[in-house]
Order: structure tokens, then C-alpha cells, then sequence
């Protein structure tokens, strides 16, 4: 049981500066450009700043902000009337601000370009149906429509478009924005919504639909902090307002363009914005030094959740043994939460302890619980009668039994529930960069989003090896710490032969 | 001594023993014996503690079961099963010095129990940093007893020790256990179905039908004069057919 203590000293909390300013960023290359140029602004002006990137959809990104977790992002006007206070209808901009500041947020101000939504096709296909306007849509109910997923389940996005132009088509999915502009070209698609600064609709070829009926509000790209923030450090306010009026529509798009298409790093291309092209004085983690942060992160989240769900699902295992009914009841309640999608399981934690590996790691746990109480369980439940009603017979007490006879003969099965619990574990810890937990599971959704196999395998490899050498350090352990009566059964000649 | 009085045990509908009353006197062997389901195993779990009788009452020593402390009875009753019952994972030392060792004897003490009881059984020194998977069955039955004696315990109970050894082996057990039972004087309480095996070691037999006792005595008794026709026909279908093919026509 030796590794358990090292796992138990990898679990000790890792604090941060208290100073240190947080700005967000949505899960779109747009944002996460503009979150990076925010941390810059920060770091420039002398101060610590860190940049959760990429938190998740504006929901999250918006709570995050409301609740503290982070101190400033950049958000559109049209969704925060429409999507956010979509109940409240703001009229105008000074309602906006009166509904953001009975939440503690500062609408600072326009950045400069707008990122408004149309719907685009790639070109030879609408020339061919002669689609030019939304509304000419309604002729050809067949077409396949993939939407980013936002955009399927946003008041203002397909629900509301539909009703507005009273579109028929039926084949409509939503699917990661990204994949969407692969499956337009790939032609499994016809359509998709777009972003007007988006990089692809050159790149892809596209045309950009006519709103004819006005439908899509602007969104104007607005600077949201807290208003706290200007207390605790009202330097970072003044170096983040700097940015206000300074982005217009064309270098945005270049910039975007840069990253996903030509494959250049957020910080990079934020940086070149402040200074100037090839002026970044900026240090790019190296390949190792970015595996090695990520390992980290990652190696953090499974120990931690490993040995809370080892230190609360042995005795757990070990009750259910002894009481079958409410060993039955232990079982069915960890069952369940092993039901619930990893996915949703995430999202979930997020409102109840925030963003980052909070929620992570409660859901990794939560996990991890059932195949450790399970194993236990079935460890103590299938010792030979014989062998545990002669202990029992032998007078010794309880604790001194379990931790003698009962728990030693159950370890190899017990072991095997951790194993599997950990192997479980670094898979699912790669979810954890959508809470924006870090681990290997950021270049993944980057390498998506970016449409970068490079960075993809960045995150998979590692932790396809990872799980292997967890895999194998688990099977050591279980050689090593399997009772030498145990190890040589094979071998051994079966009782009731042989000479007395 | 140990009294039974009216004791009943049921599993689900089968009732294994049906208000079972027997006096076992101190310091002689008595074989509980009875076809497979008479309730002789749960009878002997019962002195143990091991299962809980639903009516009746177990005494020892004068003192009801419930009244004592349970744990320190077992330390006072010793109990080996068919298959031993040995620990796996510990060597037959730990096996036997278990609970001696928790209780806190000095490493002397524990030594020269050692060495009487392996003189007991017979069994060689080297025996003892063996594994029970090392070990032959017969020799996983001495480990057995020796863990069973090894504080020294006033009452002795054995359930099918012998049951899954080989007949050769079985029959050289046999005749060592009648010798070790005589000379330890214990109360000892076997179960067995063999006939033979319970006319060699016991003092007083006790047949067992459907959770009652059917008839004691020594076997002659039972052969002379059988209490119902259960005890006759129990004891007929024990018969060896060598018995019969030895006989002269």
C-alpha cells in the first residue's frame, strides 16, 4: 500500500497568487484571440494575469464571470440581449448596462468590429439552386443543415430563425462550429451559420446569405469586467479599457485567419497585434515543456480524485460487504452516478464549484467510486466460506479480522477496482479542458477547433501513454503486493492428494 | 459440559434443526452422525455462535450462550471445517499462531506450544513455512488442528474433518486422532457421515434425522436395539459390502 501514500502527497493543493487577474474566453478561436490579447494588455501594464481559455459555451463563460471565476471577457451585444437576458428584452444599450450592473459586471465598451451572424453555403452549390436570400431557402426543403451547436440551441439562433422565416428543412444538426465548415466542404452538408469575421468563408469558398427579413441582431464585440475588479486593481481596468475602439472588422478576421489557417499560436498573433509583427518578446513553451505542464495538470486531477474515491469507496466496499441491504442500496447509488454522460456529469459541478479542476475533479471521483466499491465488495463477498467462518470461529475481533484476513485476501480484486478506476480516470480527465481543468485534454479540443492534427495527438499520445503506464504500474503493484500464498496457487498440488 | 435445550433453526422453508434437545458431557468424544441435511453442521455452528438459533437455548458450562462473551468463548472452543479453513495468504505458522499472537504471548510461550503440538500431530518442523497450498490435504488437517489447539481450549469441534481426504490417508488419521483425542481429554464434538469413523473415535453417537436427534449410544446399542426403523435401515446401508463378501457362506 506504499503507492497509496505517494499518491496521497501528489494530492496536496497547489495555490496560486491572489493577485493574479483572470480574464475568460469562449470556446471559439475568435475569443480565445481576444482573451489572449486581454491577458497581454495585463501582463504588459506589469501585472499577473492568466487566461482560462477557450471555458466553454456563453452561458458558462457569462456565469464564470458573474460568479467570480473569472474577471473579464469579451462578449457580443446581440447575444448578451438576447441570449442572456433574453427574458428581460433590454430596448437599449443603457438597459443592457442597467441589467449587467445588478450583477456586479461593467459593460465597457465596443471594441471596435462587429462578428454578426449569417448563414453561408459554398458557392458552386447556391449558384447551382439559385440561393442568394434566406428566404429563397424555403424552396428546397431537402437541404442538410449542420449548426454549430451554440447556434442549434440559442433563442436568437435556429429556433428563432426558423419561426422568423418559416424554414421546412428537417435534416438539421447541431455539430462542434468547427466540424460544421468540414462537412460543408466534404459535401455531407449544405449549410451552416457563420461568423462575418470568420476566416473560413474565404478559405472555404462561401456565400454569405442576404438576411432579407433583418432577422440577425448586431453584435458588437463588448469589453465585460467586474465591477470589483476596478477596486482590487484598478490598474487593470485602465490597461484593459486601452483596447476599446481599436479592432476593426478586417483585423480581426486577418487574425483569425492566422491562426486557423495559417497555424499560427493566439498568443503569437495577439502579440504581433500589440507590438508589431515579429516583435513578440514572447517565450513559446517548447513541445516538452508544454507536455511536461500538461502531464502535470492531468497526473493532478486522476491522483487527487483516484485516492478521494480509494480513501470513501474502500469503507463504502467494505459496509456493502458486510450489510447486504444496504450494500445493495451503496451499490445502486454509485451505479448511478456512473450513468450520468461524463459530459453532462461536467457540467453539472460547474454551477456548484465553479470552473477549473473543481468540477473536474468532483466528477472524476464520482466516477471513480462504483468499480472500487464494486471490486471490494466483490473481494470480501467471494472469500471462501470456509476460510472466513474459521476466522470468525477463531474469536478474533472484527477490525483485527478485516485487516488481517478478510482485507488481504481481497486485495488482488480490490486492486484491480483501483486499476480500472485510474484507467477510467485519465481518459475522462481529458473532458476536464472543457471546465477548463488544463491536462492533456486542451490540445485535443484546440487541435479540433483549430483543425490541427498536430496538436490533437499532442493531448492523445500522452495520454493513451499515460493510461498504459497506469495500466502497468498497477499490474506491478498487484504482483508485489499479492500475499505469496496467493502467488504460488498455480503450482500448488490441490488439497486431499499427495502424502499426510 | 454443554446443554442443548429445544433448539430450532429454519433457512427460508427448510428447517434444519426442529427443537433440538442434547446433553454433550464434558471431556468424552461425542459424533454427531445423520444423513446430509440432518442439521449436524448447523448444530455445531450454533454452539459457536455462528448462526443464530431462532428457540432454544445453548449452555455451557451452565451459562446460556448469549450470557457470555462471545468472543472469548470461541478462544475457548477450538473448530476445524473439512477443507481446513486455512488462511491462504499466511504460512502454516501464522495460521496456528494467529490468534496467540494478538492475544499477546511472549514468543517463548508461543514456541513451546509449538513444539508440543507439532509433537501431537506428527508433523515435521518444516511444515510450518510452508503455504496451505504447499501443503497435502492430510497435512492441511494437522495445521487445522494444531490451530484449533493451540490455546488450549476446553472444547474441541470438528465438522467432516476428514471428509475430503483419500481413504488411505483418511484411515491412518483416524487412528492418530482417537489417540490425541484420548490424550488431551477434551469435550470433543465430531460430525461425520461414516458410520465406521464415528464407531472408532466416539465415546457416545448421536443420530440425527430431519433437525432431531433419532437415537444415542454407543454403536452396539444402536445395533441392538434400534430406537425406529431409520437407525436399522441407516445402519445397514453403512455396512461394507466387503463386510459381507468376507463372510463365510
Amino acid at each position: 500500500m506504499r503507492w497509496l501514500g505517494a499518491l496521497l502527497l501528489l494530492a496536496l493543493p497547489v495555490g496560486g497568487p491572489a493577485q493574479t487577474v483572470t480574464i475568460g474566453s469562449k470556446n471559439f478561436t475568435e475569443n480565445v484571440i481576444l482573451g489572449e490579447l486581454l491577458r497581454q494588455l495585463l501582463v504588459d501594464a506589469g501585472m499577473e494575469a492568466r487566461h482560462q481559455a477557450a471555458l466553454g459555451g456563453t452561458r458558462l463563460v457569462f456565469n464564470a464571470l458573474a460568479a467570480g471565476e473569472i474577471d473579464a471577457y469579451v462578449e457580443y451585444s446581440g447575444t448578451l440581449a438576447r441570449e442572456i437576458f433574453a427574458a428581460e428584452a433590454p430596448a437599449s444599450d443603457t438597459a443592457l448596462s442597467e441589467l449587467l450592473a445588478a450583477r456586479g459586471i461593467v459593460l465597457a465598451g465596443p471594441l471596435g468590429f462587429e462578428n454578426n451572424y449569417a448563414l453561408g453555403m459554398r458557392e458552386p452549390r447556391a449558384a447551382e439552386l439559385d440561393i442568394r436570400k434566406i428566404s429563397d431557402l424555403r424552396r428546397h426543403p431537402d437541404l442538410v443543415f449542420r449548426f454549430g451547436n451554440e447556434f442549434m440551441e440559442r433563442a436568437d439562433g435556429w429556433p428563432g430563425l426558423r419561426a422568423a422565416y418559416g424554414l421546412p428543412q428537417t435534416d438539421v444538426q447541431g455539430i462542434d462550429h468547427d466540424l460544421a465548415y468540414r462537412a460543408l466542404a466534404a459535401g455531407d452538408a449544405d449549410l451552416t451559420d457563420l461568423y462575418t469575421t470568420d476566416a473560413e468563408i474565404e478559405y472555404y469558398g462561401l456565400r454569405s446569405l442576404v438576411d432579407d427579413r433583418q432577422y440577425f441582431p448586431r453584435y458588437a464585440a463588448v469589453l465585460l469586467y467586474r465591477r470589483d475588479l476596478a477596486a482590487r486593481q484598478p490598474a487593470a481596468v485602465t490597461a484593459l479599457q486601452s483596447i476599446l475602439g481599436r479592432l476593426d472588422e478586417t483585423t480581426v478576421r486577418r487574425m483569425n485567419a492566422a491562426v486557423k489557417i495559417a497555424g499560427r499560436s493566439e498568443a503569437e498573433v495577439a502579440a504581433d497585434f500589440l507590438h508589431g509583427p515579429g516583435r513578440t518578446g514572447l517565450a513559446v513553451p517548447g513541445l516538452w515543456q508544454r507536455v511536461a505542464q500538461r502531464s502535470a495538470e492531468h497526473l493532478l486531477l486522476v491522483a487527487v480524485s483516484l485516492t478521494a474515491a480509494v480513501l470513501i469507496a474502500l469503507p463504502l466496499g467494505i459496509v456493502a460487504a458486510r450489510r447486504p441491504r444496504l450494500g445493495q442500496f451503496v451499490l445502486g447509488l454509485t451505479g448511478i452516478a456512473q450513468t450520468v454522460p461524463a459530459l453532462a456529469l461536467l457540467v453539472v459541478m460547474v454551477p456548484l464549484f465553479g470552473i477549473g479542476a473543481g468540477p473536474a475533479l468532483v466528477a472524476l471521483f464520482l466516477y471513480a467510486l462504483l468499480p472500487i466499491v464494486r471490486n471490494t465488495h466483490a473481494g470480501l463477498s467471494g472469500i471462501d466460506p470456509a476460510v472466513r467462518e474459521s476466522a470468525l470461529a477463531l474469536g478474533l475481533p472484527d477490525a483485527y479480522r478485516l485487516r488481517r484476513i478478510e482485507l488481504p485476501l481481497a486485495l488482488p480484486t480490490i486492486l484491480a477496482g483501483i486499476k480500472t478506476a485510474a484507467v477510467i480516470n485519465v481518459g475522462g480527465a481529458t473532458l476536464g479542458a472543457l471546465v477548463g481543468a488544463g491536462g492533456y485534454g486542451q490540445p485535443i479540443l484546440a487541435g479540433i477547433r483549430l483543425d490541427d492534427t498536430g496538436l490533437i495527438l499532442e493531448g492523445a499520445l500522452p495520454a493513451a501513454g499515460l493510461a498504459l503506464a497506469v495500466q502497468w504500474a498497477f499490474d506491478a503493484a498487484e504482483r508485489r503486493c499479492l500475499p505469496p500464498g496467493l502467488r504460488r496457487r498455480s503450482g500448488a498440488r490441490s488439497p486431499g492428494r499427495g502424502t499426510s | 459440559m454443554i446443554r442443548i435445550d429445544g433448539v430450532s433453526k429454519c433457512y427460508g422453508d427448510t428447517v434444519a434443526l426442529d427443537g433440538l434437545s442434547l446433553d454433550i458431557d464434558a471431556g468424552g468424544t461425542t459424533v454427531l452422525i445423520g444423513p446430509s441435511g440432518c442439521g449436524k453442521s448447523t448444530l455445531l455452528r450454533c454452539l459457536l455462535g455462528l448462526v443464530q438459533a431462532e428457540r432454544g437455548e445453548i449452555c455451557f458450562g451452565g451459562r446460556r450462550l448469549q450470557d457470555h462473551d462471545l468472543l472469548t468463548l470461541r478462544r475457548r472452543i477450538g473448530y476445524v471445517v473439512q477443507q481446513g479453513g486455512l488462511f491462504p495468504h499466511l504460512d502454516a505458522r501464522s495460521n496456528v499462531t494467529l490468534v496467540a499472537a494478538w492475544l499477546g504471548w511472549s514468543s517463548e510461550r508461543i514456541a513451546a506450544r509449538l513444539d508440543e503440538l507439532l509433537a501431537l500431530t506428527r508433523l515435521p518442523a518444516a511444515a510450518m513455512v510452508r503455504f496451505p497450498a504447499e501443503l497435502s490435504g492430510g497435512q492441511q488437517q494437522r495445521v487445522s488442528l494444531m490451530r484449533a489447539l493451540m490455546l488450549d481450549p476446553d472444547y474441541l469441534l470438528l465438522d467432516e474433518p476428514l471428509g475430503a481426504l483419500d481413504p488411505m490417508i483418511r484411515h491412518d488419521l483416524q487412528i492418530e486422532l482417537r489417540d490425541i483425542f484420548g490424550r488431551l481429554g477434551k469435550t470433543v464434538v465430531l460430525v461425520t457421515h461414516d458410520l465406521h469413523e464415528a464407531a472408532w473415535l466416539a465415546d457416545r453417537i448421536v443420530l440425527m434425522r430431519a433437525g432431531r436427534v433419532v437415537q444415542q449410544g454407543r454403536l452396539d446399542e444402536l445395533i441392538r436395539a434400534p430406537a425406529e426403523p431409520f437407525v436399522e435401515a441407516f445402519i445397514r446401508a453403512q455396512r461394507s459390502p466387503l463386510d459381507s463378501l468376507a463372510e463365510p457362506h
